[in-house]
């Protein structure tokens, strides 16, 4: 198990996510674990990273049109982003409250919309921010250091 | 516990993964919230669910779960248990409903993680 990855060259993955791609949302976690599981990390940064990308990419699968999910991995940290064009979000305090949720029905069928996507992926970050634009679309990036003050071990 | 002895406790059929049941089992939870899931499952645990797509696959794996019990002698489609073989995942399928599939699991001596994720009191 590493801290960090001195002698690993910097990788950035890039998911597009199409609307109700729900499975590609899914699937990038999926991936992304798998490639940090070959770089060698602790078990536990490999999954705060998967949580965290897992509902950032269902967020624009339900919520937006179409976006994109970019990971980019560096010898401290790992980044993760989605860029999307959707409706945007017009009070970001509410939404990031607990069990706050304007997800359709066809989601809440798969099982989404419990208003804990948001909370959760704050809770697994180091940092984490939202810049969104009404009607326009939505940034959202989030931070996870290989050794971090919050998440000790 | 073993994958085995809870397969055996609740009457389940094995979908897939039939080469994981020696698979030690820590605690259990159950839900049919993906975020929850994402929230509460921890390593080796067993997840206890009513949904049956793809996603639940997707978090099981994840979250490093041992195996998924549907619940209700529910059954995901080919494809998505095929997805499961494939990621290791072990599916299970148990006639039994969700409260006595938690009641059994309960009696005999598997917890959930009491430890509460978001900090609550
Ligand atoms: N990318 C986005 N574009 C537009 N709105 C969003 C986006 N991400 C989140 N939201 C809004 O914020 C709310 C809360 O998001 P959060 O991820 O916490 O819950 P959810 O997606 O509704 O349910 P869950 O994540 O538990 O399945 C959403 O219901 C939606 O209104
Ligand atoms: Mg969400």
């Amino acid at each position: 198990m590493v801290d960090s990855l001195q002698y690993t060259p910097q990788i950035t993955l890039e998911f597009p996510i199409g609307e109700k791609d729900f499975f590609m949302a899914g699937e990038s976690a999926s991936r992304v674990k798998k490639t940090l599981q070959q770089l060698g990390l602790k078990q536990d940064i490999i999954r705060r990273v998967a949580i965290i990308i897992y509902e950032a990419a269902m967020n624009v699968a339900i919520h937006a049109s179409h976006g994109l999910l970019t990971v980019h991995i560096d010898p401290e940290s790992i980044s993760i982003q989605t860029d999307d064009k959707g409706v945007g979000i017009p009070d970001i305090e509410l939404a990031m409250r607990e069990g706050y949720s304007t997800a359709p029905y066809e989601a809440q069928e798969m099982g989404f919309g419990a208003g804990m996507g948001l909370p959760n992926m704050k809770q697994c970050s180091d940092e984490l921010s939202l810049d969104t634009k009404v009607g326009k679309g939505t940034t959202l990036k989030a931070k996870v250091y290989f050794i971090s003050k919050e998440h000790p071990g | 516990m073993k994958l085995k002895e809870v397969q055996q406790i609740l009457d389940a059929e094995v979908l897939c993964g039939e080469d994981c049941l020696e698979r030690e089992v820590t605690t259990c939870f159950a839900c049919d919230l993906i975020s929850e899931m994402l929230l509460y499952v921890k390593p080796q645990s067993l997840l206890i669910t009513s949904l049956i797509n793809a996603h639940v696959i997707h978090t099981a794996q994840v979250m490093d779960a041992s195996g998924v019990i549907f619940v209700g002698g529910k059954k995901p489609d080919e494809g998505v248990i095929r997805n499961s073989a494939m990621n290791n995942v072990p599916l299970l399928t148990t006639p039994h409903p969700i409260f006595e599939c938690c009641g059994l699991l309960f009696t005999n001596g598997i917890e959930g993680d009491k430890k509460n994720p978001l900090g609550r009191d």
